[in-house]
């Protein structure tokens, strides 16, 4: 086992040099907990054990700059991480009372309960607006129609109902970038799941598509929880009420949203929000 | 679509485990057969037709008796096609490969002559065959000669060259070609001293792959008029001939089991060729994958 | 080197003009090529028509110019075309997907890279011998479960021609399915689905006009095939849906009356061009429908 370096070079401003976690969650309130959790790109370790506990019902917001694991981190959380060659994962997640890289769990099963959006829009072109939406009941095989009442209820949760409630029957793909990104939000809130892992989701869209998604994202707040990766600070400081800082393939800082951006314990944080590197 | 309260448990379904392995079952037997064929094709021609094969055989001319037969002047005619086909598709693919990759514009000719090439792959040999019985045999009075047969099969072969030359001239970098600008060169010097050295031995690689489908190539032969029956070698472009597949299948059409036999012994020699003309294919590119690496 | 200063006014030089214009004329050549297909095909084919009426080709169901009392009916060499295709396309449909879906899904890179030249051996191996192949061995075989089926069938040639076609479709459909974006297939199993379901309602739809083309490529193959029909199906122009009796395909007339010595100028001379133009006709529009499939496939793969 690799033992992990601490960040060298900076003298830390608080005392405790080991302490990463200044949010105070308690394991009883959250919702995910990994241990010592690394993953791996071939020989390329991108993650250097990380320890963390996501609050239920939070918005979680993952930050640092490009190449610090901060994808790869909520790839380990649903297990797609795997589906890249190469890739590999050590360490537990603990969700469900289950650590979910134990054999016995099914990858399958868990990404039905902690649903994904994608750093591009992707939804299915052979299929309508109305289709992508439930894409969900012909993908997992189950039986019995889903009414028109999950359409309407995962299209009005992503903010989307009143702009494509006539286009149903249109190719997902013919709508702008932000209603496909909406789109996809929607298709994974139509499997009611528990977390919603959102990675980079507006790094693609302009700004006026980025503000919907956003206040999409305060609306769905405390129904389930939300983890977004994102590159852009301001939008972390927006949507997020706790944030964790990474940086290469380490957990920095984690810490309620407010503090971390007005006053951070750490040195390396600090110089990463107010722009002197990253 | 999930009933809200009861959390899925995340362990695995048997069912879908059975199915996904009913799938991966069916799948490993359809790529398995196609091998399987194979083998049997092979094992079963060999079995009848090893036992003619000898040196009477390749070295003999038809005969009325199946046991005297021998495959000389078919060989012949094979290889000279074979000669004289690469002597006029070469050129002429090479050529076009180099227009369209160097030189075409991005317009409606071009995109005009790419359909059209990619078309022409797909026209049936036979269709081949019919135009150099309307053009070469009787407009162009070449009559049933071994000359009619080559142009006739270079055209066949023309599109499978251009495709192959251009995609290995595509495989040349592009900061070499800007290199030889840089240098002041031309056009035509960058291609003549960068470009087509460096796809040469792939470009060869297509080529002898197309010559190898050529050659067993029966239809537009027959079509253009080969005969079935030469009991001479030929002496000129302009000869009458008949070439290693035409005679196989005369073999295949008699009735007698004894023409059968022989019939599977010009298979084996066909085979033969046909592999060694591969494997020295797969071993230029070998070569060229080694010079570009 | 030379110590004059380059002229930057000096045009291209005459050699250079000249080069360009010998490697166009390459290029056009094979425009050439289909121009005179389509000449050739069309002047013997009007021949033919001046003696035939048109209604009597497309609507005769007998096709016997090489008999005294002479039908010129296409139909019956339409059909045994039809049947010898219908029974390779139900080789080579489901083969090709099931090879293709296996090679892009599931096959690890490094078989993958080894089965697709090993495949692409099958469809090299000259078609005579594959029609050695059903007349010596398949059609034996088959004839020891059905015995009806005469030594001259559809059903031999057929199913042989669908072993010949299969990697054909096998590769055109995997290139593709290759060509689905990851970030669907990654969209699909986020959403709780297992390989198969990703395959079935996502992959496979994506991909659905390349797979259509690689399957109407290997119609065009199949109706353009002469040899293996030409050997082991017979030599019968009949209108029959019966899979155990000798029948003609287009291409095996065209072989059948090459074979003997019809004299320029002849009507029988003219019917083989006349056939000819109808297989052309009938592979071009396949092709061009295959073409512009791809074409969407393009588009759609965003």
């Amino acid at each position: 086992m690799e033992t992990i370096e601490p960040i060298s070079g900076h003298k830390e401003k608080g005392g405790d040099e080991d302490r990463r976690d200044y949010t105070g969650i308690r394991d009883g309130a959250a919702v995910i907990k990994t241990v010592a959790l690394r993953a791996w790109f071939g020989s390329l370790m991108a993650l250097k054990g990380v320890d963390i506990l996501i609050a239920a019902g939070a918005v979680t917001a993952i930050i640092g700059p490009s190449g610090c694991g901060k994808s790869t981190f909520i790839r380990t959380l649903n297990r797609m991480h795997e589906g890249v060659p190469g890739a590999r994962v050590s360490g537990s997640v603990y969700f469900a009372g289950q650590d979910i890289y134990d054999p016995k769990v099914n990858p399958v099963m868990l990404r039905r309960r902690i649903g994904m959006v994608f750093q591009k829009p992707n939804p299915f072109p052979m299929m309508s607006v109305k289709d992508n939406v439930l894409a969900g009941i012909p993908l997992q095989g189950t039986r019995g129609s889903a009414g028109d009442d999950v359409l309407e209820r995962s299209l009005r949760q992503a903010a989307l109902w009143d702009e494509v409630k006539d286009v149903l029957d249109k190719p997902g793909t013919s709508l702008s970038g932000g209603q496909q990104q909406r789109l996809c939000i929607a298709r994974a809130l139509a499997i009611e799941p528990e977390i919603l892992l959102m990675d980079e989701p507006c790094s693609a869209l302009d700004p006026i598509a980025t503000a919907k998604i956003e206040d999409l994202i305060h609306s769905l707040r405390g129904g389930i929880t939300i983890i977004i990766v994102t590159h852009n600070m301001q939008q972390a400081a927006r949507v997020s009420d706790y944030t964790a800082f990474f940086y290469m393939g380490e957990l920095v800082e984690y810490c309620d949203t407010d503090t971390l951006f007005k006053s951070p314990h750490k040195t390396r944080t600090e110089d990463y929000i107010t722009g002197r590197f990253g | 679509m999930r009933k809200k309260g009861i959390a899925q448990d995340l362990s695995f379904r048997a069912m879908d485990e059975k199915i996904e392995k009913a799938f991966k079952a069916i799948m490993a037997l359809a790529v398995m057969v196609p091998f399987v064929i194979l083998a049997v094709l092979l094992i079963d021609t060999a079995v009848d037709g090893l036992p003619r094969l000898g040196w009477d055989f390749l070295t003999g001319f038809p005969s009325r008796f199946a046991a005297r037969a021998g495959i000389l002047s078919p060989l012949a005619g094979s290889a000279i096609l074979m000669i004289l086909t690469a002597a006029i598709a070469l050129p002429l693919g090479i050529g076009a490969a180099i227009y369209l990759e160097e030189y075409a514009g991005k317009n409606a000719v071009t995109a005009f002559i790419e359909i059209n090439i990619s078309n022409l792959a797909g026209v049936p040999s036979i269709i081949y065959g019919l135009l150099g019985l309307g053009l070469f045999v009787r407009f162009m009075n070449m009559g049933r000669s071994l000359l009619a047969g080559a142009a006739t099969l270079s055209l066949m072969v023309l599109p499978m060259i251009i495709m192959a030359a251009r995609e290995s001239m595509r495989m040349v970098p592009g900061d070499l070609r800007e290199a030889a600008y840089a240098l002041g060169a031309d056009k035509w010097t960058t291609i003549r001293k960068i470009v087509l050295p460096l796809s040469l031995p792939g470009i060869l690689t297509g080529v002898i792959l197309s010559l190898s489908r050529a050659i067993g190539e029966t239809a537009p032969i027959i079509t253009i008029g080969a005969l079935t029956y030469v009991a001479f070698l030929p002496d000129s472009v302009m000869s009458p001939f008949t070439a290693l597949p035409v005679q196989i299948f005369n073999w295949i059409s008699r009735p007698q089991s004894d023409f059968h036999v022989n019939a599977a012994a010009g298979i084996i020699v066909l085979l033969v060729i046909m592999i060694l003309m591969n494997s020295l294919a797969i071993a230029l590119r070998y070569r060229l994958q080694r010079r570009i690496d | 080197m030379d110590n004059r200063k380059p002229d930057l006014l000096q045009s291209r030089s005459l050699t250079e003009r000249w080069i360009s214009a010998a490697l166009f004329a390459c290029a056009a050549m094979s425009v050439a090529v289909t121009a005179g297909i389509i000449m050739v095909l069309f002047f013997e084919t009007v021949e033919f028509f001046r003696q035939v009426p048109l209604s009597e080709f497309f609507f005769d169901t007998q096709w016997t110019p090489l008999f005294d009392q002479k039908h010129f009916g296409i139909w019956p060499l339409i059909a045994g075309t039809a049947l010898t295709s219908f029974f390779a396309m139900i080789v080579a449909v489901p083969m090709g997907i099931l090879i293709a879906i296996f090679l892009s899904e599931f096959a690890p890179e490094r078989l993958r890279r080894i089965l697709k030249p090993v495949l692409e051996v099958l469809a090299g191996v000259p078609t005579v011998v594959y029609g050695y192949f059903a007349l010596t061995f398949v059609t034996p075989l088959l004839q020891g479960f059905i015995p009806e089926l005469a030594g001259f069938n559809s059903l031999s040639p057929g199913l042989v021609m669908g072993i010949m076609i299969t990697p054909i479709v096998a590769s055109l459909s995997e290139d593709a399915i290759y060509s689905v974006p990851a970030s669907l297939r990654e969209g699909a199993i986020a959403l709780g689905s297992n390989r198969l379901r990703a395959i079935r309602h996502v992959i496979l739809p994506t991909a659905f006009s390349g797979i259509a083309a690689s399957f109407i490529l290997g119609i065009s193959r199949a109706i353009g095939e002469t040899m293996i029909v030409a050997i082991a199906a017979g030599q019968q122009p009949v209108l029959t849906l019966d899979p155990r009796v000798p029948i003609e395909t287009m291409t095996a007339y065209i072989v059948q009356v090459s074979l003997g010595d019809t004299p320029h100028g002849t009507l029988e001379y003219n019917t083989i061009f006349a056939v000819g133009a109808m297989l052309f006709v009938m592979t071009l529009a396949f092709n061009l429908l295959a073409l512009y499939l791809r074409r969407k496939l393009l588009k759609g793969a965003l």
